[in-house]
């Protein structure tokens, strides 16, 4: 994410201000005994011999077993054999826990049953940690080989040096280092206490596995936490305890920039089990990562915190976002769209052609806010500890976060710590997408914790989920197209509104920024002569945040549904017409249209066209797709591709609606092109998910606000797709590739909601052009 | 003393309020955190039990409703995660996040008590549980694996 680049640095240090503390009530013995699962900071330190005599948050975590053999952060190996690889990326669902560390045994050729897998704490000196962006296999595949190739490299040399060979006569295989020629072999374990004391091989000095030798890369095996998720011992933010932790749930401004205006606490303060009540101050500026304010009960449950807090009786004071309606702000956006935006990209003239055109289509495509709704709330238990003065001297965080290193960031600033002194273990995440690398929360626990002088786990519940997100923003799009009399568009002007992310961390904040435009609107692929690709104006009245697939939720709806209604507009086949706007084989000259390309090399990661005709052909071919034109009304395919997140992704989908208006989804097929994979299976299973999250998207998703406040509060009225509602059959084809990694998590929701919206039209002839489905009558005669 | 029985284990209750749901009581109380909160309403299923055999939301069920029945929680479902369930959901690597899977595997495991063999329509109906993960194909599929080993 682009986004994670800025950091919040100026948050606010004042000390949460108590109001009205009732009486201390007994917490009742039984409750005591919870804190028996805590899970313990030193289980999960940072390894590696290096950081001996580090910075302070490795001294908070302890260090490793000074026995081990700890060439590279990311791996070390005991007396006895066993591996440990240090997964710094947060586990939500992609199995990235997993798929890392296989990258290291490969390299390593270690015995996967001799290979264990612990959780690193945040700490900048292991590389980004922000499990976000479709970026860890990206940024860290190299890096793994040659944390593996490291440590087996030295092995190597150990055994050599002990057998009195060259090096080059030993080679590993399955956790031995092994002779060429002589028939020796000695175990990994054996030769720790040699190999540790050898000089750590530079980079050059490595040599990679060559890919016809892989045993783990691109095989599947179960995730490490399978058992664990299945039996109920998987350890989540929400289950996560401090000894002698009290729970915290609070009230929060009901309107972004809101504040306390009275506040009476004698109901709540008589509630069973509440121990205290705690006022937040409201953010300061922008709202980066820091606490939304508001009014917090601490219990000694959760049910009795949060029994406590509908107790409470508040009045608000909402601030400039009062007005907030969410319908009236979209038709702003839409009038808007149809105005001259900021040009961000332009090819010939776009304006000039389509004003002198006879042939002219145009569209207005909308999606609303949305909200992230990972089925974990946003959960921290902090453990602050302060001098006499009240000063915070040390600060321990648990969470389910996505980006450990964020939590430092927005905690260290809060307390009036450095940032390198807090400390930070991450939980397994039940699920992300994106709300959990925006650490407000962590914040929240560790403010109370301080004011409190003992933890303090705070859950969001659902309805605090729903009203307080960082919500993916309310959008219009505008398409024009010039057709010229071979039925292709002459020219492509195209025109997206809406609320930029950056107005979360630069407050007044109103134009989309070039990195979101290019998630499905400046990076268009298709071979037009003259193209005018602009931006307008919104100012946000909600936190915005980045939700998986971010911009290329509206502007991948608007692209790709648009070419299918030019297609139709020219009598053309949609699958055949999309192959002709891609144009020849070519990669896309992305220095001339100014395209950041997520700060990858172009020359590692061009937007290679011919890849990505290849993901729509075989799309088209596993649905076989010339069926489209002979299935009968109320049958149909729909078609559409994208490239996002470095990524390929053809869609081809398959609906049937009755003559009533009832929509599903029996099949559907992707094909994914994301270079060399890791983990076929996490992928495919990435690729349904998108698949079913996107359906959520496209039928129902839809977050508004009146009187600058959420309507929907939970998910009776904020739906979600079900497994009735969700594809029956998902096909995910993986293109075999020799390319760098590419994106997996959000490319496979890029190009789905168009082409569901695309396939209706092919079997009712109603385009839909405003998401979600659930607002349309579907029905046809 | 009111008591509840969870996984064949009585409990006292001692300053709980017997209003409070047996969601909290599990988690926070017993400290029994397989059980998970995912909306309060009973919108979502991640907090399914086991009562008398039956599934139910714990988010929506008091302890004064449960009063003298049994609960069976995942805790208490196998020892060993060796339920045909639970065995059916590590064979076809069913969890992405995990977050639900706990509410998804009672709920199936209630469901093929009752019927054996569910069709497609019946598993879609019954397990209405969500998954933003997006796990339903592999839910689908489970269920079905499930049910043939439990019949044999």
């Amino acid at each position: 994410m682009s986004a994670s680049k800025h950091y919040p640095n100026a948050l606010n240090e004042n000390a949460s201000a108590s109001t009205d503390s009732p009486e201390l009530v007994d917490i009742p013995s039984v409750s005591r005994r919870i804190f028996l699962a805590t899970v313990s900071a030193t289980s999960l330190v940072l390894m590696g011999k290096t950081m001996v005599g580090g910075g302070a948050a490795l001294a908070n975590a302890g260090l490793a077993d000074p026995e081990q053999f700890a060439p590279d952060f990311f791996v070390s190996i005991a007396p006895d054999g066993t591996v440990t690889c240090l997964a710094h990326r947060s586990e939500m669902g992609t199995g990235i826990r997993t798929s890392l560390p296989r990258v290291v045994a490969d390299e390593l050729e270690a015995d996967w049953a001799q290979v264990k897998i612990q959780q690193a704490i945040g700490d900048k000196r292991l590389g980004d940690q922000n499990t976000d962006g479709s970026n860890s296999i990206r940024f860290f595949f190299k890096r793994m080989r040659i944390a593996g190739a490291t440590a087996r490299t030295m092995l190597e040399r150990a055994a050599a040096a002990k057998w009195g060979v060259p090096a080059a006569e030993c080679y590993a295989e399955n956790h031995q280092i092994k002779h060429k020629t002589n028939g020796k072999s000695i175990g990994f374990g054996e030769l720790v206490e040699s190999a540790r004391k050898l000089d750590v091989p530079k980079e050059s000095e490595l040599q990679l596995k060559p890919r016809a030798k892989w045993r783990f890369i691109g095989k599947d095996v179960p995730i490490t936490d399978l058992n664990d998720i299945v039996t109920g011992k998987a350890i989540f933010g929400i289950d996560a305890r401090m000894d002698n932790q009290l729970f915290a749930v609070i009230a929060r401004p009901p309107v972004v920039g809101g504040k306390v205006k009275t506040l009476d606490t004698s109901e709540a303060k008589k509630m069973v089990g509440v121990v205290d009540i705690v006022e937040l101050p409201a953010f300061q500026g922008a709202p980066l990562f820091q606490q939304l304010g508001g009014v917090a009960v601490l219990a000694n449950s959760t049910w009795a915190a949060w029994k406590g807090r509908d107790a409470l009786k508040i009045t608000w004071d909402d601030g400039e976002n009062a007005t907030y309606d969410s319908e009236a702000f979209a038709q702003q956006l839409k009038a808007t769209a149809q105005k001259p935006g900021q040009v961000l990209r332009s090819v010939g003239d776009a304006t000039g052609v389509i004003s002198k055109s006879k042939n002219i289509v145009s569209a207005d495509y909308s999606v609303p806010h949305l909200a992230h709704a990972p089925m974990e709330t946003t959960c921290a238990v902090a453990d602050v500890k302060t001098d006499t003065t009240g000063k915070a001297t040390s600060c321990h965080v648990l969470a389910a976060t996505q980006n450990p290193q964020a939590v430092q960031q927005a905690v260290g600033p809060a307390l009036g710590m450095q940032q390198d002194d807090v400390l930070v273990n991450v939980t397994l995440l039940g699920s992300g997408f994106g709300r959990k690398s925006k650490p407000d929360y962590c914040v929240e626990a560790a403010l109370l914790s301080r004011k409190m002088g003992r933890p303090v786990h705070v859950t969001w519940t659902r309805e605090d989920d729903l009203k307080h997100d960082y919500y993916h923003a309310i959008s219009a799009v505008h398409c024009e197209a010039a057709m010229n009399d071979a039925g292709l568009p002459s020219a492509w002007l195209q025109r997206a509104v809406y609320p930029t992310i950056g107005s979360t961390f630069v407050a007044g904040a109103s134009t989309p920024a070039p990195w979101e435009a290019e998630m499905g609107l400046t990076d268009l692929p298709y071979d037009i002569p003259n193209l005018s690709l602009e931006v307008g104006e919104a100012k946000a009245h909600v936190r915005i945040g980045w939700l998986r697939s971010v911009c290329h939720i509206q502007q991948n709806f608007a692209v790709c549904s648009f070419a299918d209604e030019l297609a139709h507009h020219a009598k053309r086949d949609p699958f055949e017409f999309l192959l002709e706007l891609l144009g020849k084989d070519r990669k896309l000259d992305m220095v001339a249209a100014k395209l950041a390309n997520r700060d990858a090399p172009m020359d590692e990661y061009p937007y290679d066209i011919a890849r990505l005709k290849n993901v729509l052909r075989r799309a088209a071919e596993k649905a076989d797709w010339k069926r489209a034109k002979t299935l009968p009304k109320g049958r149909g395919l729909g078609i559409a591709c994208s490239r996002s997140f470095l990524g390929y992704t053809g869609h081809v989908i398959e609906v049937e609606v009755t003559k009533d208006g009832k929509l599903s989804i029996p099949k559907v097929w992707i094909s994914i092109d994301a270079g060399i994979i890791v983990s076929p299976d996490r992928v495919r299973a990435q690729i349904e998910g998108a698949s079913i999250m996107a359906t959520s998207q496209a039928l129902f998703g839809k977050l508004s606000f009146k009187n600058g406040r959420a309507v929907e509060s939970n998910f009776d009225s904020y739906v979600v797709a079900k497994m009735k509602d969700g594809p029956r059959e998902i096909n995910v084809d993986i293109v075999p590739s020799e390319a760098p990694p590419a994106g997996v998590g959000e490319t496979g929701v890029a190009s789905f909601a168009p082409a569901l919206c695309n396939a209706i039209f092919a079997a009712t002839g109603k385009r839909i052009r405003d998401l979600p489905l659930s607002g349309h009558d579907l029905s046809w005669a | 003393m009111p008591t509840i029985k969870v996984n064949g284990k009585s409990y006292e209750l001692k300053d709980v309020p017997l209003d409070t749901p047996l969601l909290w009581f599990l988690r926070d109380h017993l400290g029994m955190t397989g059980t998970k909160y995912g909306c309060g309403v009973s919108e979502c299923g991640a907090c399914t039990v086991h009562l008398n055999g039956l599934a139910v939301q714990s988010c929506v069920t008091t302890l004064e409703e449960v009063g003298e029945s049994e609960v069976t929680t995942i805790e208490g479902l196998s020892k060993d995660g060796s339920h045909p369930v639970q065995k059916a959901w590590k064979e076809l690597n069913v969890p992405q996040c995990g977050y639900c899977q706990v509410g998804q595997i009672m709920m199936a495991a209630a469901m093929l008590k009752s019927n054996g063999n569910p069709t497609d329509v019946q598993i879609e109906t019954e397990m209405w549980n969500i998954c933003r993960c997006g796990t339903y194909p592999r839910i689908r599929e489970a269920v079905k694996a499930a049910a043939k080993e439990m019949s044999r």
